[in-house]
């Protein structure tokens, strides 16, 4: 092995300054450019006022929302009247005065009656995860967690007075208020001198198959199976799987039936869209073509057409197919037929004017009417690629049907925007968003798929 | 005609019974699309809120409230000078949208909403850029033997591409105010993963004799990837990334009218409120400046690639 010393490293680049040395103004333009784009971000910056928004933005509430992507709470109330306990429910609960939860021991006094939507109690004892205890009698709560115990004593809408300091996991603005206790991803609880509300987490989609007015709800599987199929009808109008059934789909909270059929649309309008696309464009295409219609003004035409086509945006188009149609799938298949007719046109007429001549010459030369040279001397050349390039699209288009939907277009995109308005039905974006991501990535297989067979070995895309 | 041969006859046999086949296959294929075709028609005919044959009659109607006063009504709206028709109301406060930059110098509102969206675009891209530049290495299989890393790393590239960005942008917009950043952030976020891809791609059919050399005199993994690969596959990123830009500047805007600002959001409230000379204006200005970015991109794209040709137009 040969090696260099320090002398001969030298006596090289000096011989060599050009190759060595690259000269100032290179070096110079990367620099330039570097800081150019940190300036122009710098500029973005004041210009979108990124630091006051971010600055004001609600981050404690960001947490919240993603867990309740994945996860829902149970709120039980215990408030404090005198001498006893009152157990509720908040409004859209599952649970009622009737039917608790079994993480939540309740004692009950005797001969008490539940009075509208609430439940007495003389005790409550909730348990949050395996260590963490919290036990509310009528004028004291006792809660214990990680080995920390915090004792309250209660004046009924009067006063709270805690004994001892406050565990690490409690906090209370100042003596007399409220205390908030934090478990964590489990839950927590407020206590305050007229209730305790207690927050419990759990890892899941509630309510997922039967909602709380389902005969089936809170049934293991087997026992929905074992009920189905019964011949005990607990509704005499039809058998108990066809209301099993029923129930899932007509599920108050998930919507799955109206779901399952907004994400049809959407579908539907990607397929139809892009299948009436290309059917016009390829007509269309051959008029654009230079090679095929020997007319520049007729090329320049159809392309031109092309471009307005393509230009107006696929947002413009879904606004005013929505005034035309109303909404619904027809504005957004429109949107798409309108948008992709131009990319079509375009990506057809280059795929033309590449083709082979030869084919055509051949054709030509065996005397074969115009019609017959286009069918079996240009057509069998471009028709994998042109059939390619619609099945990539598709794909793809389903994603924009998702997008256009939400401005009116119709399908899962405005069911998807309107959960997110509400700010509370977190869970039910992210099933509609896995449907979403499994609906594309099986087209997005299909699409390869066909495409692979189509133009042989790795479709480029 | 001669009679064949028994091995002519099995090449016959053979022949027809692959064309056959072949007919039957594409005669399949069309029946099979007929009918999925007819089936959404009649579904999407059903689901709308307006039938289709019923609505068709009246497709151009609403042109009629796209007509303003006065062709030059587009102009005042474009360039918010004062209408003789204003009477007070929304439809015709052109000077209202006044952006003043200094003294009586202003700039147009909707220009001003044009540019927002156009920077809302280019600050997307150029995140999408920094970060799919920086990921797209860890992915390509000519660079990173570590199958895990480079599974992780396409996986996760895969999983921003597929992720609907309204949803990111409803996030956002939950937990921030309305405004041009939920914007940016999902449009970042999907740049990242469409060119993350697009350039990984590249980087593996870059050639590999400039890594060996370095190789050879022991740079280590940073110098190879710097200075063996970078200057290679650099002009395909940038035309990438220009071609992400025409892709970008018309995202912005669909999520501009679901609530992320700029022009998008503009055109949206303007169409439901007949408000045409203002619509017209904003078309007019939209159609503008997607013609003018793209016909930029392209012209830069063949001064960096030359005639290469980007078999598709999206990309994404």
């Amino acid at each position: 092995m040969t090696t260099l010393s320090l002398t001969d490293i030298q006596a090289i680049s000096e011989r060599h300054p050009d190759v060595f040395a690259s000269s100032w103004r290179k070096r110079l333009t990367g620099w330039a450019v570097g800081a150019g784009f940190v300036a122009y971000l710098a500029f973005a910056w004041w210009f979108f006022a990124v630091g006051a928004v971010m600055a004001g933005g609600n981050w404690g509430i960001a947490g919240t929302y993603l867990a309740d992507w994945v996860s829902y709470e149970i709120r039980p109330q215990v408030a404090f009247k005198d001498g006893h306990l009152e157990v509720s429910y908040p409004r859209f609960s599952s649970y009622r005065p009737d039917r608790h939860p079994d993480w939540l021991d309740i004692t009950q006094p005797a001969g008490a009656t539940i009075a509208g939507n609430k439940a007495p109690a003389d005790r409550v004892v909730a348990y949050i995860g395996g260590t963490t205890q919290i036990d509310i009698a009528a004028q004291r709560v006792v809660v214990s967690h990680g080995g920390q115990t915090l004792d309250v004593t209660i004046v009924p809408r009067q006063s709270i007075s805690v004994a001892g300091a406050l565990p690490i996991w409690a906090t209370q603005k100042a003596p007399g208020e409220k205390i908030l206790a934090d478990f964590g991803f489990a839950g927590g609880l407020q206590i305050d001198e007229e209730d305790v509300k207690i927050r419990h987490r759990f890892f899941g989609w509630e309510n997922f198959f039967f909602d709380a007015n389902s005969p089936f709800w809170g049934m293991s599987t087997s026992e929905v199976v074992s009920l189905m199929t019964s011949d005990q009808r607990l509704d005499p109008k039809m058998s108990n799987a066809a209301l099993a059934w029923d129930n899932i789909v007509n599920n108050s909270e998930w919507q799955h039936g109206d779901v399952w059929l907004k994400l049809m649309q959407t579908i539907v309008m990607a397929f139809v869209g892009t299948l009436f696309a290309s059917v016009l464009a390829f007509p269309l295409a051959f008029l654009a073509a230079r090679n095929i219609t020997q007319n520049r003004l007729v090329n320049q035409v159809t392309k031109r057409f092309f471009d307005f086509l393509r230009s107006v945006d696929m947002l413009i188009w879904a606004l005013f197919f929505t005034r035309a149609f109303g909404p619904g799938p027809i504005a957004g298949i429109s949107a798409i037929f309108f948008t992709d007719t131009g990319t079509f046109g375009k990506l057809y007429s280059e795929a033309l004017e590449n083709i082979d001549d030869k084919q055509r010459e051949g054709m030509r030369s065996v005397g074969a009417s115009p019609a017959s040279v286009q069918r079996y001397g240009v057509v069998p050349q471009v028709l994998p690629v042109l059939i390619s390039q619609s099945l990539y699209f598709w794909e793809s288009n389903t994603r924009s049907a998702t997008i256009i939907g939400a401005v009116g277009a119709g399908g899962i995109g405005l069911k998807l925007w309107e959960a997110m308005r509400t700010n509370s039905d977190w869970e039910n974006v992210a099933y509609m968003v896995l449907l979403i991501l499994i609906v594309v990535f099986v087209f997005d297989n299909i699409s390869t798929a066909l495409r692979q067979r189509l133009i042989g070995g790795k479709a480029s895309h | 005609m001669t009679m064949l041969s028994e091995a002519g006859l099995t090449v016959e046999r053979h022949w027809r019974e692959l064309a056959g086949r072949r007919r039957l296959h594409t005669i399949g294929g069309l029946i099979l699309l007929f009918v999925a075709l007819s089936g959404s028609l009649w579904f999407a005919n059903e689901i709308n809120a307006g039938k289709f044959f019923d609505r068709l009659p009246h497709f151009f109607d609403f042109t009629d409230q796209l007509m303003p006063r006065d062709p030059y009504e587009i102009g005042r709206a474009l360039f918010d000078l004062p209408s003789p028709y204003a009477d007070g109301s929304l439809k015709f406060d052109y000077p209202e949208g006044r952006v003043h930059l200094f003294g009586a110098f202003y700039m147009p509102e909707y220009v001003y909403k044009m540019l927002e969206t156009i920077n809302i675009a280019l600050v997307s891209t150029i995140i999408g850029f920094a970060f799919g530049f920086v990921l797209c290495f860890l992915a390509a299989s000519n660079l990173v033997t570590q199958r895990w890393l480079r599974f992780f790393v396409r996986r996760f590239l895969e999983i921003l591409r597929a992720f609907p960005e309204i949803v990111i942008a409803g996030f956002f917009l939950a937990i921030l105010s309305m405004g041009p950043i939920p914007a940016i952030i999902a449009v970042s976020l999907h740049t990242i993963g469409a060119l993350g891809k697009l350039f990984f791609e590249v980087v593996e059919n870059a050639d590999m004799k400039a890594d060996e050399g370095l190789r050879a005199v022991g740079g280590n993994w940073p110098e190879r990837v710097w200075f063996g690969i970078v200057p290679q596959v650099m002009p395909n990123f940038l035309s990438y990334a220009l071609l992400r830009l025409e892709i970008n500047v018309r995202a912005s805007t669909i999520i501009g009218a679901v609530g992320g600002g700029g022009i998008g959001e503009a055109l949206r409230l303007s169409i439901s409120r007949n408000h045409e000379a203002k619509t017209l204006a904003i078309i007019l200005l939209l159609f503008c400046t997607i013609v003018a970015v793209d016909q930029l991109s392209a012209w830069l794209r063949k001064k960096l690639v030359g005639e290469q040709a980007f078999a598709f137009g999206r990309g994404d």
